[in-house]
């Protein structure tokens, strides 16, 4: 394997690793929140239950996504010192901030996990909350700083040099709003459908049904509305692509050819070689007003893009209809779960919907990896977008493809034993959470 | 404001050493703990480390933020040529600290426990010795950034006896925090004696190793003799090192929990900033003679500006909750419900 395929590679790795943590870590704590609020408001046992496995479980993925940020941070100059020098001072302003949101995080988290029945319980439910609310707070720093990386902004760049840095204008460049809200949002939509899920799967199973009935509805209910909100903060960051980054943009489309009134593609296969896209539906117009909110509108293609400035089409396509479609789904099921929750009860033990969210477990995540691979790849070939070149800021040390095989190897054996975890813990939630009243009352 | 950055650079490394490294020995002292005494040391160490130990490997991300923010040719340089022992480092972060919360949070006990406990004990004990030898490259002089061949660019820079040295000594100073730091989280007096000897055992650990790094600086050629004692504010750090160290060793069965925590605390702030003084501003020497200054690398003026300000502003908040968080759990321990 070639050097810097291999640097992408284990950086992509690391990333989508990580992101399923850090979503996790981001969501659940307002999960947690709700469940643990009726516990102290109603003190139903339930409650407490729901909100004690979550945190147990929640335990192991802050861990491992603790471990695998630290990674991260050591990353980003072990696979693209060329990168970091430049870009470090610039782009660092968000991520001095973030430590500062992890700490709080760290701290929070520490009340929070063993803080049961020695602190007031209200002081307790507050540590909860900030959880919730730092790892929040240092999602959207991140983000910020990916945002540069597609939108430099905060220093001019002079015979290449970076001149007259501002690392507030740096951090609040164009693309971090659209891009924190869509990852904001994605957080809340993953969990909660992940979370549902596995909930939903169990009540079909006949298993402690009450706990999962609960906690079902706390998850399903964060995930629905996140995912009813999604496409439009989609339409808001497909906007902002198109006048940011033309050439993601018309990767993503595939659309090969400069035209007005250009239509959407829904799939299709493209193919770089006669840049026609094959078997895909085509309605017309739909691009032209998604992108300028006017049917006939000029839409760029790629042949106004310097071939040695084009992303990948092929990559950037499939992983954007991918997010697209699994947008649709979740939006659509989002639609059934609301008219159940007001109109239909009845609709909400009924197996066919709970199979539907069974089914749906992990597409939340997958939509999550695919829009990343939208944007990392649709940024292709810079890893600075228009400023710097991927290929230029890789390290010079050879042999980063054993690297890269070790870190597969580690993050997939991380990556069974955690799922493994989970399953230990769902398996036990009827011994240690769900025991008749009179039990719960004596285990602490 | 670059002194300010630079002072919780110090300051955040300093904490790393303490409270990780407590951390990481609380590890290495299971690694020599006998069978029937385990599960005893292994309560005593999530009572004292469990809420805090999270917040306790903050500091590290704290350093390597301040240090690609602001001195990024610092960072890049010690990324680039130290890339092996970083990688290995950081396996070893990722195996402890899914370790420690694996065995901590598994809802069933069974075989896997032994699985986690021998990844966590030996993690525990590799962790430090890569940063050890991480930070003695640093200052070793074998990093060269012309080297044309693959072994003196990458293996050399820190695959020397000086680092190595160096990083065994680190890893006998987390073992001899943790024993001191243990010694006052016992419940029993039989428990408090064993530590009370794991303690002096580390002590002579920590001592023949600080004299091993010595023995390899002179066959490296680093003159270190004449870097700690050549400078007044080098030799009166040791001197008030060695003098608590005897004090140390006279109270650790008698004095009071605090006490010798704040001692052993004190010697390891005075060997950091002994090695510190000397070097200050260069904290990255280079083979060809040159180095990497703090003074001469740092970002530009408007970035360091922010980050001093970000680490202000940050400290306003952390600090008063990490206080009350230890506070709160020394004052009454967590119960104990780990599975052992
Ligand atoms: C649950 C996850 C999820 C779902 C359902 C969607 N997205 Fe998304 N999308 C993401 C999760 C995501 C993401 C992983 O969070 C990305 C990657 C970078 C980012 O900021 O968000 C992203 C990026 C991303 C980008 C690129 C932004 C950039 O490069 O700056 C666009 C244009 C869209 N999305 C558009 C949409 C549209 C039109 C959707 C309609 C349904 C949609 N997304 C659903
Ligand atoms: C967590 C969500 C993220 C995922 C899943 C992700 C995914 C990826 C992928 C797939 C690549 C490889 C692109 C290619 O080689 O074609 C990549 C590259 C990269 N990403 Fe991201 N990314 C994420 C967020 C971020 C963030 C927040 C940052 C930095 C602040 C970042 C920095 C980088 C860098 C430096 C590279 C390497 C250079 C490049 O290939 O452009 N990424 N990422
Ligand atoms: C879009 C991408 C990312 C998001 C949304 C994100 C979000 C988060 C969140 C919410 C956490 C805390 C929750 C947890 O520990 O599980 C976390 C942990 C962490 N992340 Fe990320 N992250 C992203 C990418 C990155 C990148 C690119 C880096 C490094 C350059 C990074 C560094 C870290 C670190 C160091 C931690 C550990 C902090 C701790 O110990 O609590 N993250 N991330």
């Amino acid at each position: 394997m070639d050097d810097f395929i291999a640097a992408r590679s284990q950086m992509a790795l690391s990333l989508g690793f990580h992101i399923v943590f850090s979503c996790i870590g981001m969501v659940m704590p307002f999960f947690m929140a709700v469940a643990h609020y009726y516990w102290l408001t109603t003190k139903e046992i339930r409650y407490k239950n729901v909100t004690k496995a979550w945190s147990q479980g929640v335990a192991i993925f802050f861990a491992t996504g603790a471990v695998s940020g630290t990674v991260l941070s050591f990353e980003l100059g072990l696979l693209w010192p060329q990168f970091m020098k430049q870009a470090g001072p610039i782009f660092g302003m968000p991520f001095s901030l973030e430590g500062t949101a992890f700490f709080i995080e760290a701290i929070a988290l520490g009340f929070f996990l063993y803080g049961w029945d020695r602190f007031n319980p209200w002081f307790h439910w507050v540590t909860g909350v900030i959880v919730g609310v730092s790892g929040l707070v240092s999602g959207i720093l991140v983000v910020a700083a990916n945002a540069w990386m597609n939108s430099p902004a905060g220093f001019d760049y002079v015979d290449g040099q970076y001149l007259n840095i501002d690392p507030i204008k740096a951090m609040f460049n164009d693309a971090w709003f659209s891009q924190a809200l869509h990852m904001s949002l994605a957080a809340f939509v993953a969990t909660g459908f992940a979370v549902a899920g596995v909930h939903a799967f169990m009540i079909l199973k006949n298993k402690n049904k009450q706990f999962h009935t609960t906690a079902f509805k706390i998850a399903a209910s964060f995930g629905c509305v996140a995912a009813l909100l999604q496409p439009l903060s989609g339409d808001i960051s497909a906007k902002d692509v198109a006048r940011r980054q033309p050439a993601k943009l018309a990767a993503m489309e595939a659309h090969f050819h400069t035209e007005k009134g250009a239509s959407l593609l829904i799939g299709g296969i493209p193919d770089s070689k006669t840049k026609q896209v094959n078997y895909a539906l085509k309605i017309p117009g739909l691009l032209s007003f998604m992108v300028h909110g006017d049917t006939k509108a000029e839409v760029k293609g790629l042949d106004q893009i310097p071939v040695e400035n084009q992303p990948p089409v092929a990559i950037t396509h499939y992983a954007f209809q991918i997010m697209v479609g699994l947008g649709m789904l979740m939006m659509a099921l989002s639609g059934l779960y609301f008219i159940a929750l007001w109109k239909k009860k009845q609709w909400l033990s009924s197996s066919w919907l709970l199979t539907l969210f069974a089914a749906a477990t992990p597409l939340g995540f997958l939509a999550v990896e695919a829009g990343w691979t939208v944007t990392e790849v649709g940024r292709q070939p810079w890893i600075i977008q228009g400023v710097m070149r991927t290929a230029d800021a890789v390290t010079p040390m050879p042999g980063i493809a054993y690297s890269f095989y070790l870190y597969t190897g580690v993050y997939l054996s991380l990556a069974l034993v955690v799922s493994f975890m989970l399953y230990r813990q769902i398996r036990m939630v009827g011994t240690l959470y769900d025991l008749p009243a009179h039990a719960s009352q004596l285990k602490k | 404001m670059l002194y300010v950055v630079i002072i919780y650079l110090w300051v955040a490394i300093l904490l790393y050493l303490l409270l990780g490294g407590a951390d990481f020995g609380a590890g290495i002292i299971e690694l020599f703990t006998s069978e029937a005494n385990k599960n005893r040391t292994q309560k005593t160490m999530y009572r004292a480390i469990g809420p805090i130990w999270e917040a306790n490997h903050m500091w590290l991300i704290i350093t390597i933020v301040i240090l690609f923010v602001g001195f990024p040719a610092i960072y890049t340089t010690m990324s680039v040529y130290l890339h092996i022992p970083l990688t290995i480092m950081l396996l070893g972060i990722i195996a402890r600290g899914t370790a420690f919360a694996f065995r901590h949070y598994d809802a069933i006990v069974d075989d896997m426990q032994g699985l986690y406990d021998r990844i966590f004990v030996y993690s525990s004990a590799v962790t430090p010795l890569f940063l050890g030898i991480i930070a003695g490259s640093a200052v070793s002089g074998h990093i060269d950034p012309q080297a044309t061949t693959f072994l003196s660019a990458y293996i050399f820079s820190w695959l020397n006896w000086f680092s190595v040295s160096v990083g065994f000594f680190t890893v006998a100073i987390c073992g001899y925090l943790a024993a001191i730091y243990l010694i006052g989280e016992t419940d029993t007096e039989a428990d408090r004696q064993r530590f009370i000897r794991k303690a002096r055992f580390m002590t002579g650990a920590a001592v023949v190793c600080g004299g091993l790094v010595f023995v390899a600086a002179y066959a490296d050629g680093i003159p270190l003799f004449d870097w700690v004692f050549g400078n007044w504010p080098g030799l009166t750090a040791i001197l008030a090192a060695t003098v608590s160290l005897g004090l140390m060793w006279y109270l650790l069965a008698k004095g009071n929990r605090y006490t010798v925590r704040v001692l052993a605390g004190f010697q390891i702030t005075m060997i950091l900033l002994t090695t510190t003084a000397r070097h200050f501003p260069n904290i990255v020497l280079l083979k060809n003679g040159g180095y990497l200054s703090l003074l001469e690398n740092q970002g530009h003026a408007k970035t360091i500006d922010s980050l001093a300000i970000a680490l202000l502003v940050g400290s306003i908040f952390i600090l008063p909750a990490l206080v009350y968080l230890v506070y709160s759990f020394q004052k009454k321990p967590v119960d104990v419900d780990v599975h052992v």
